[in-house]
């Protein structure tokens, strides 16, 4: 078997009295794309915020690409990429200087910078707009560009915090183009949506209700478990039982 | 350092690419200054009078000439009975009134003693005050023209002389002034407002979540800013020295380092700004009440200071501006060096690293 590449042990947040997340544990191994469901409020967000460094556990253990979350989050940060649920490119600055300023925050040199746009640009068939404003493409590409972005620096793991809101079924099955390419270079995935088509993409999911994952399996294995017809009823089992909501 | 090129790159992108601000940030100083320059001033030129002249004799008549020839008065009408000096005020165009005693000359060659009233619109008080000392100064100028003939025994000439400052310029103190204000404005308000815009479009969450240091996310934030500031100073000096006729008496590389330095407190005071607000209004409404109202009002180049009640006095000390202003008119207008104004320059220095301390320790890694 491969190696883990996350890997969580009774992981818990608390903002007061209020538990976001509830001794969640699981693994994730290399290559791997992990759906990680559940309704608003459940507490995605915050277990992804967790793994990146971006908040410090209450309690539990968990590791991202080997490291500690609690004492390696620099370490983390080289290995990883991440994009958020809302859009993070600079709509001021073109594709071409995106790409640039994200790659060179990565350190990445110059020259493998400018070999790795050509190709990327060709790839998003954005090769005649390398100087267009971000502001000007329609939202799909950005949601494109923006993934592109997050994982230009070939990381272990990328985390996508419900990277496809609002945009088109097509376009959505684009973006899930990418997300397999990356997978098969052995990038793991590990993302969020509430899309339950995509949840049938994802190699393994997880569902999460009130802070608690209550479930996680192949989608195959979790619609034989509760004899479902698709993601969407199984969730729908699961979400009836929520008590926190929007 | 690769990576901080490349941030302050981006940076100097979103600048560029804003024309529009980029136009506001060159195009203040230099609109601020002009305006300060010739439409606020100082000086009471061309004020309206009204005379009623009791004497009409030679002597009444030379002085109302000498106040009409000056730049400060022009007479209005010249009134017949004291009742109309009431209307004449409350029309409220005119600042002053001249009233001659009937005889004016004879009880001056007679009794050595004649009696002038000046009446003044003291609404205003500064300006009465200013307007009846130019009033009596050319009267008093009469007064020893007429002495040069009659020789008296005992005579105190006080002989003035305006230091630093000969024609009483206003320039001379707004120029330093008006360079605390705008670099109070860009440094610490732009980059309030660039850092925080960060937040408003989420790249913030990226960059925290990327391997980038907050100390190079800060710096490149900052320098950018810094460097438009010093484009500010050189536009507002090389401004003020050629159309406003400021000289700049002082080393020009001492200056250019105390702007530096007050550059970089205004910066930190953006940072801090910046640490406590998530959206760009907020950054600029706290920057304007926070920063350019203090600079303005406790500044000391608008309301002297010293006739400010003490706790004022006192809050004053917590203005950098007050003593980046002290520091710039000593060295640009009275040619002084470093050794005068270290201390003001220790405070400064002081402020702003105490600034960045804060800021630094206070900026936010995580997200809570």
């Amino acid at each position: 078997m491969s190696e883990t590449v996350i890997s969580a042990d009774k992981l818990t947040k608390k903002f007061g009295d209020f538990i976001a997340t509830n001794e969640i544990s699981f693994e994730v191994k290399k290559g791997e794309i992990f759906g990680f469901l559940g309704a608003n409020g459940a507490g995605k967000t915050t277990a992804i915020r967790m793994f990146c460094g971006l908040l410090l556990p209450s309690s539990g253990a968990a590791t991202v690409a080997g490291f500690d979350v609690y004492r390696q989050t620099e370490k983390i940060k080289q290995n990883i990429g991440y994009m958020s649920q809302k859009f993070s490119l600079y709509e001021d600055l073109t594709v071409k200087e995106n790409i640039r300023f994200y790659a060179g925050i990565y350190g990445m040199n110059r020259q493998s910078i400018k070999e790795k746009t050509v190709g990327l640009l060709k790839q998003l068939n954005l090769a005649s707009e390398p100087n267009t404003l971000v502001k000007s493409l329609p939202l799909g590409w950005k949601q494109k560009l923006a993934f592109s972005v997050a994982i230009f620096h070939e990381p272990k793991v990328v985390f996508l915090d419900e990277p496809t809101g609002g945009v088109d079924p097509i376009t959505r099955r684009e973006f899930w183009n990418l997300i397999y390419q990356a997978a098969e270079r052995g990038i793991t995935i590990f993302v969020t949506t509430h899309y339950m088509d995509e949840a049938e993409y994802c190699n393994r999911v997880s569902i999460m209700v009130d802070g608690k994952i209550e479930a996680l399996d192949t989608p195959r294995n979790l619609k034989k478990i509760f004899t479902a017809a698709s993601m969407d009823e199984v969730f729908l089992q699961f979400a009836r039982g929520a008590k926190r909501g929007e | 350092m690769k990576q901080f090129i490349i941030f302050v790159q981006k940076e100097f992108f979103h600048i560029f690419r804003d024309r529009k601000s980029l136009l506001i940030i060159i195009l203040m100083p230099i609109v601020q200054i002009i305006l300060f320059g010739f439409a606020l001033t100082n000086e009471i030129k061309d004020s309206n009078i009204v005379i009623l002249d009791n004497s009409k004799d030679v002597a009444t008549t030379e002085i109302i000439q000498r106040l009409e020839a000056s730049r400060y008065f022009n007479v209005a009408r010249y009134l017949h009975i004291e009742g109309d000096l009431e209307t004449a005020f409350k029309t409220g165009t005119i600042r002053l009134a001249i009233v001659f005693q009937p005889g004016f000359r004879e009880s001056l060659l007679h009794s050595n003693h004649a009696q002038v009233q000046l009446i003044a619109d003291a609404t205003d008080p500064n300006t009465a005050t200013t307007v009846t000392n130019y009033a009596s100064n050319i009267i008093r100028d009469y007064q020893t023209d007429l002495n040069n003939l009659v020789q008296t025994p005992y005579m105190i000439t006080p002989q003035l002389r305006m230091l630093y400052n000969p024609q009483l310029k206003g320039a001379y103190n707004f120029v330093p002034g008006v360079m605390a204000m705008i670099l109070i404005l860009i440094s610490a308000m732009m980059t309030s407002v660039a850092i925080v815009r960060e937040k408003e479009i989420n790249t913030m969450e990226v960059l925290l979540v990327s391997p980038l240091k907050p100390l190079l996310f800060i710096l490149s934030k900052a320098i950018p800013y810094m460097f438009l500031s010093l484009v500010n100073v050189s536009t507002i000096l090389i401004v003020s020295v050629t159309l406003l006729e400021v000289p700049i008496n002082g080393s020009l590389a001492l200056l250019m380092a105390e702007a530096l330095l007050f550059i970089a407190a205004a910066v930190s005071l953006g940072l801090m700004i910046s640490n406590v607000t998530d959206s760009q209004q907020t950054a600029l409404m706290l920057s304007l009440m926070g920063l350019l109202l203090p600079t303005l009002l406790l500044g000391g180049f608008m309301f002297p200071i010293e006739s400010m009640p003490w706790p004022l006095r006192i809050a004053s000390n917590l203005v950098p501006s007050k003593w980046f202003f002290i520091i710039i008119k000593n060295v640009m207008i009275k040619g002084l060096g470093f050794t005068m104004v270290w201390k003001e320059t220790l405070v400064l220095f002081t402020m702003a690293v105490f600034f960045l301390g804060i800021s630094l320790s206070k900026f936010k890694i995580r997200l809570a």
